[in-house]
């Protein structure tokens, strides 16, 4: 038997055997070492008849290559199992609760100005914007309202001064005013905001929001009213059809005007918009009073066009099920987590204006 | 106002049912508010009389009254009015009565140990007056009338309809009628003038007095002498129940009905209680008169009044006085038709806080060429019902009514309805609504009838014929989906972007009103000026909000007291700087109080504090864009925060405007407030003092540079004093090399022990690195001896060994 051989059947058996890390390491160097058994071994080639030195490298080689992956095979299986062992003793209840984490919402009322943005954005809207405190003339005079007329007793108006000159907003109305005396039209706009009005009980909060709308060019008639508020409340309540009455009244800023009744239905305490026989009031609307274009110097003869404002608290409580205006104010924790909207819920028109 | 369908019927022809009728009303812009049945349920309350009544054992106020409903039996009714004596005839309602008013079903029940069987009515509980103090007192004469119903049988419903300001014509029947028949829905009837014979002379004086502002324009009257003043017929009384007013005697229960009818008040004086003749004038300052409310109304200077050589008698339309009022024994009676100005009406009426029928008709505009009808149809009335001689009838006028002309541009409809209508239609619309029309070569010129004071232009005469037509003719054009502008503007975009980014952190938005308690407010004020409202709906609501702090920490107190302990909220709006439009700001404004990780099985559990809010403040601005790197901190706050525990962030060190404040709110409040947390955490960010950036973001982006040479750190400990800010320490170190200092980084404060009593150390890590080269050993021994150098001396800090 040559040396090679034995070397080789002593070590297998070796391995054979139980063996921890630290003894596996020790015949590794025995073998593989400076001055080990293998290597050795390999220092010998040299020395060989060169008739059998071809066969002794390859055999050579060949136990080499077997003890080392029967080595290697070994420690693999005891680091194997010691990750195994500590794996075991690791393991942690993940039942257990995460790190607390705290959610923001957005108000309802925010959440609607922007799914009303985003429509109104789609056909050419613009957003602006006018102070919550006004002054007399914007406010009522401007727009066709003046002192003594009746209509300003439908307005109860919170004042600033004994004169009545300052006031609150008692509509977005004046930001039609503001927009048109600061450019030249066409006028495309809607303005959403705070409005007040000296009036508190159930279902009338002494602020509220509203959204105006105007849009002030060549040719605009009556029947492109109706068509921007139909194409609105099908987008805003995402139906795909509704029912809209358009009925006659009475606004001293636009003439014709116009109330807006919806279609709706009750079903299973729930409203349903959109089919059914009761008609609910959801906004006013007209064109533009030729008055109030001329107060702010706009060419009757050229421009006309229409004017609308809504309720958006109500749009709101309608479309998410809100039944208490009063709360919107109240700041209670429960119904502000309840009813608003997740921040990264911005409406958009190409992801949906609401989950 | 109210009408039913019968009455309507007194001026219109028609086969159509009451449904279509409401259907229509509203089509013409004549809103039904509701309908309420006077049929069948009414005719459950029966005119009843009080036989005995007994104190309530169990209750000082209440009576126990044997009531006499016709039965043979009479009822045991519990009562609590005043009024209720025996004797008393007035209106029962059995159980299983609906009360008109509270629209309640009446049940059999047990009133402090007494069982009471249905209830003795106020005018107010049956909807026939706001009367609700003490039960309806009924006239003697209705004594035959005990156990009949008291509403009498009508058909009809009462339509309740919302006239809108502009229609003064329609608050009478007639004005509703002529506007359903010129929509097709039957045919008007010209009622024809009742001929009665007016022999003798109008012999009262009236003169209106020609002054400035002068209120009342033309005045008519006739006398009508030996009247006897009685109870109105059955088919009078009935009309004025079915539209919900209770008769009260013929005379007045008469200028009632005209004024319903046609919308033509009239007012009826005692003519004998006149001193002399009627002075139409202007009120001198001071003059005092009792009207038929019973109060007695002072006058400033120049209120349209009715007088006499006593003085004054009553306000021109609005309400008359107590001392020429008619009652049952009245013999001679003026009626007076007159027209007064709406503007008139409207200021005295104001200025008085008065407001009556006739008031809510005259400020809308009366048709001033209703004067003589109206009087003729109520003196023929009187006559037929009470007798007596009607006089010639006086006009005084000063100035008479101009006919209204329009020239209307047929073209002119479908340019601003969008639909298209006949000029044949159109003359027979106007013409159904009183128009005279004339024929011109390119228009028609409309005479406008009187009774319309509401039509002055082209566009009235639209909207005329559009309301007549339908607006369901009106077709609806798809909107255009284009957009030439963008939607918002740069700093509605950042509005937005706040808003959001706030929300993100955790805080639950709130919306809260602009205006606040003045004691909230003053904690928040600082030297701002207060703005007050003058008519606030409570002394709590009273001034325009300073600061979103006051109703912040209002409801954070009340959700607190709920039993939230961990919240944060927070508000962006409008906060006032005074009382001009524009005097204001937007904030977004955030409060958080007590803890973060309470009760963490695995986190350790601690006090919010400022330095939470100044991460949000911070993270929000610089995802918003502004680079934190050049933020400017110092610890400048109001004094609603607490002054060693807040600081103010300016965006760069120019430190032009305050971007945000942040930091505990001011102990002292919390004590006022008595608020429950642990710790009160603020921040305030301001809107418009965000400088907007003029590049798109786009060109904001810096050209991507990185180095991928290597980078060493080095930690730092310096002692400085107590009062040397990190800010400082840090702008000190990154002028020392900014292109090579990348990161700097404060990983400890420490006071104490080995530290002197007056200093601190502050320990700071420290990125070095170039983009030209890896730094050898040598390079960063100089970049840190500069570090020390610069450290050293501008600060006066010892590197700690």
């Amino acid at each position: 038997m040559s040396d090679l051989k034995k070397i080789r059947d002593e070590f297998i058996s070796k391995l054979k055997g139980k063996l921890d890390l630290a003894e596996l390491n020790q015949i590794k160097s025995d073998l593989f070492g400076k001055n080990g058994l293998v290597s050795s071994q390999f220092k010998k080639i040299g020395t060989i008849d060169v008739s059998e030195r071809k066969k002794f490298a390859s055999d050579l080689n060949i136990i080499k290559d077997e003890l080392q992956d029967l080595i290697n095979l070994k420690i693999n299986e005891i680091q194997n199992a010691n990750i195994n062992e500590k794996l075991e003793k690791e393991k942690i209840d993940v039942t257990l609760p995460e790190r607390s984490f705290v959610r923001g919402k957005i108000h309802p009322v925010s959440q609607t100005i922007d799914e009303i943005s985003s429509i109104f954005s789609e056909i050419g809207f613009s957003i602006e914007e006018g102070p919550d405190v006004e002054n007399e003339y914007n406010n009522f005079t401007a727009l066709n309202t003046p002192d003594n007329h009746p209509a300003r007793d439908m307005h109860d108006t919170f004042y600033l001064d004994d004169k009545k000159e300052r006031l609150l907003r008692t509509h977005t109305s004046p930001v039609q005013i503001r927009t048109m005396l600061k450019d030249k039209p066409p006028f495309k706009i809607i303005a959403p905001g705070r409005t007040y009005r000296s009036d508190s009980d159930q279902t009338h909060s002494p602020m509220f929001h509203q959204v105006e709308g105007l849009h002030i060019d060549k040719n605009i008639n009556m029947g492109h009213l109706k068509g921007c508020l139909n194409y609105f409340i099908k987008e805003f309540f995402e139906v795909k059809k509704i029912k809209m009455r358009f009925r006659p009244s009475h606004f001293p800023f636009t003439e014709p005007s116009a109330e807006v009744d919806i279609g709706y239905k009750i079903k299973d305490g729930k409203i349903i918009i959109g089919e059914g026989d009761q008609w609910l009031e959801i906004l006013g609307c007209g064109m533009v009073h030729p008055n109030v274009l001329k107060n702010v110097k706009v060419d009757t003869t050229k421009f006309q066009g229409y004017a609308f404002g809504i309720g958006i608290d109500r749009l709101a409580m309608l479309k998410y099920g809100i039944n208490d205006l009063r709360a919107f104010f109240d700041c209670d924790y429960r119904w502000l987590n309840h009813f608003g909207f997740d921040p990264l819920d911005v409406p958009t028109n190409y992801r949906g204006l609401s989950r | 106002m109210k009408i039913t369908f019968d009455w309507l019927k007194d001026h219109l022809k028609t086969n159509l049912k009451e449904k279509n009728l409401l259907e229509q009303l509203t089509n013409i812009g004549l809103e039904v508010e509701s309908v309420e049945s006077l049929s069948s349920e009414n005719q459950l309350f029966k005119v009843a009389k009080i036989i005995k009544t007994e104190k309530h054992p169990n209750a000082d106020r209440l009576k126990v009254c044997d009531v006499n409903v016709g039965d043979k039996e009479l009822k045991k009714v519990v009562c609590g009015a005043t009024n209720a004596n025996e004797g008393l005839i007035t209106v029962y309602a059995p159980p299983g009565a609906i009360i008109p008013k509270t629209n309640t079903k009446l049940e059999i029940a047990k009133i402090r140990g007494i069982t009471s069987y249905g209830m003795l009515c106020s005018e107010s509980e049956l909807n026939l007056s706001d009367e609700s103090d003490g039960i309806t007192e009924l006239s003697k004469k209705y004594e035959k009338n005990i156990g009949k119903s008291y509403f009498s049988k009508s058909k009809s419903n009462s339509i309740d309809l919302s006239i809108t300001p502009n229609r003064p014509d329609c608050l009478g029947v007639k004005g509703i009628a002529r506007d359903l028949a010129a929509a097709g829905f039957g045919k008007l009837i010209l009622s024809k003038e009742k001929q009665i014979k007016l022999k003798t002379k109008q012999t009262l004086k009236v003169k209106i007095k020609k002054e400035k502002g002068q209120g009342c324009s033309s005045f008519g009257s006739c006398l009508i002498k030996n009247v006897k003043n009685t109870e109105s017929p059955q088919w009078l009384k009935d009309k004025l129940i079915s539209v919900g007013q209770k008769p009260i005697s013929a005379i007045v229960d008469i200028t009632n009905y005209v004024m319903l009818d046609i919308n033509r008040p009239l007012h009826a004086y005692d003519a004998d209680k006149i001193e002399k003749g009627i002075i139409v004038r202007n009120s001198k300052s001071g003059e005092e008169f009792k009207a038929l409310d019973n109060k007695i109304y002072k006058l400033e200077k120049g209120m349209c009044v009715i007088s006499d050589n006593k003085g004054v008698l009553g306000l021109g339309g609005i309400i008359g006085g107590t001392r020429s009022g008619t009652e049952f024994n009245t013999k001679n009676i003026l009626l007076e038709s007159a027209y007064f100005d709406p503007r008139s009406i409207r200021n005295t009426a104001k200025k008085l806080n008065l407001d009556t029928d006739a008031k809510f008709r005259f400020e809308r505009g009366i048709d001033p060429l209703s004067i003589e009808t109206g009087l003729k149809k109520a003196a023929s009335l009187i006559q037929e019902i009470c007798g007596g001689e009607v006089s010639k009838i006086d006009i005084q006028k000063i100035g008479s009514y101009k006919v209204k002309t329009i020239n209307f541009d047929v073209n002119s409809f479908e340019n601003i309805i969008g639909f298209k209508i006949s000029e044949k239609e159109m003359r027979r619309i106007l013409t159904d609504l009183g128009f005279i029309i004339k024929k011109e070569k390119n228009f028609l010129k409309l005479s406008v009838p009187s009774w319309r004071p509401d039509i002055s232009q082209q566009i009235d005469i639209i909207e005329e014929l559009v309301r007549v037509s339908g607006y369901d003719k009106i077709k609806t054009l798809d909107p255009i989906k284009d957009r030439s502008k963008s939607t918002l503007t740069q700093t509605q975009r950042l509005f937005h972007f706040l808003q959001r980014a706030i929300a993100s952190k955790g805080y639950l938005e709130t919306i809260t009103w602009s205006f606040t308690g003045q004691s909230y407010n003053d904690h928040f004020r600082e030297t701002n000026k207060e703005v007050k409202i003058v008519n606030p709906i409570s002394s709590e609501l009273g001034v325009l909000r300073n600061s979103i702090f006051s109703n912040l920490i209002m409801y954070m107190s009340k959700n607190l007291d709920r039993g939230f302990k961990d919240l944060s909220i927070f508000e962006i709006g409008p906060i006032f700087t005074g009382s001009n439009p524009g005097e204001q700001k937007t904030v977004v404004c955030g409060l958080s109080a007590g803890k973060k990780s309470r009760l963490s099985w695995i986190d350790k559990e601690r006090d919010i504090d400022l330095f939470d809010a100044k991460r949000d403040v911070v993270q929000t601005l610089s995802e918003a864009g502004y680079n934190s790197d050049q933020f400017f901190i110092d610890s400048k706050t109001p004094n609603y925060y607490h002054p060693g525990k807040s600081g103010r962030i300016f965006l760069d060190h120019k430190k032009d405007k305050v971007a945000a404040y942040f930091g505990e709110i001011h102990p002292n409040i919390l004590k006022k407030i008595d608020i429950k947390t642990e710790n009160l955490i603020g921040f305030e960010i301001f809107l418009e003092n965000l400088k907007l950036s003029s590049k798109t973001l786009k060109d904001q982006k810096l050209q991507f540079a990185v180095s991928d040479f290597q980078k060493s750190e080095r930690d730092f400990a310096f002692v400085v004093n107590k009062d040397v800010e990190a800010q400082e320490l840090i702008d000190v170190i990154s002028n020392v090399s900014p292109d090579l200092i990348s990161n700097i980084k404060v990983f400890d404060v420490y006071e104490g022990k080995n530290i002197p009593d007056n200093q601190k150390s502050i320990a700071i890590n420290i990125t070095i690195q170039s983009s030209e080269k890896t730094l050898n050993d040598k390079d960063l021994e100089k970049i840190n001896n500069s570090i020390i150098v610069a450290v050293e001396n501008k600060i006066g800090a010892k590197i700690r060994s």
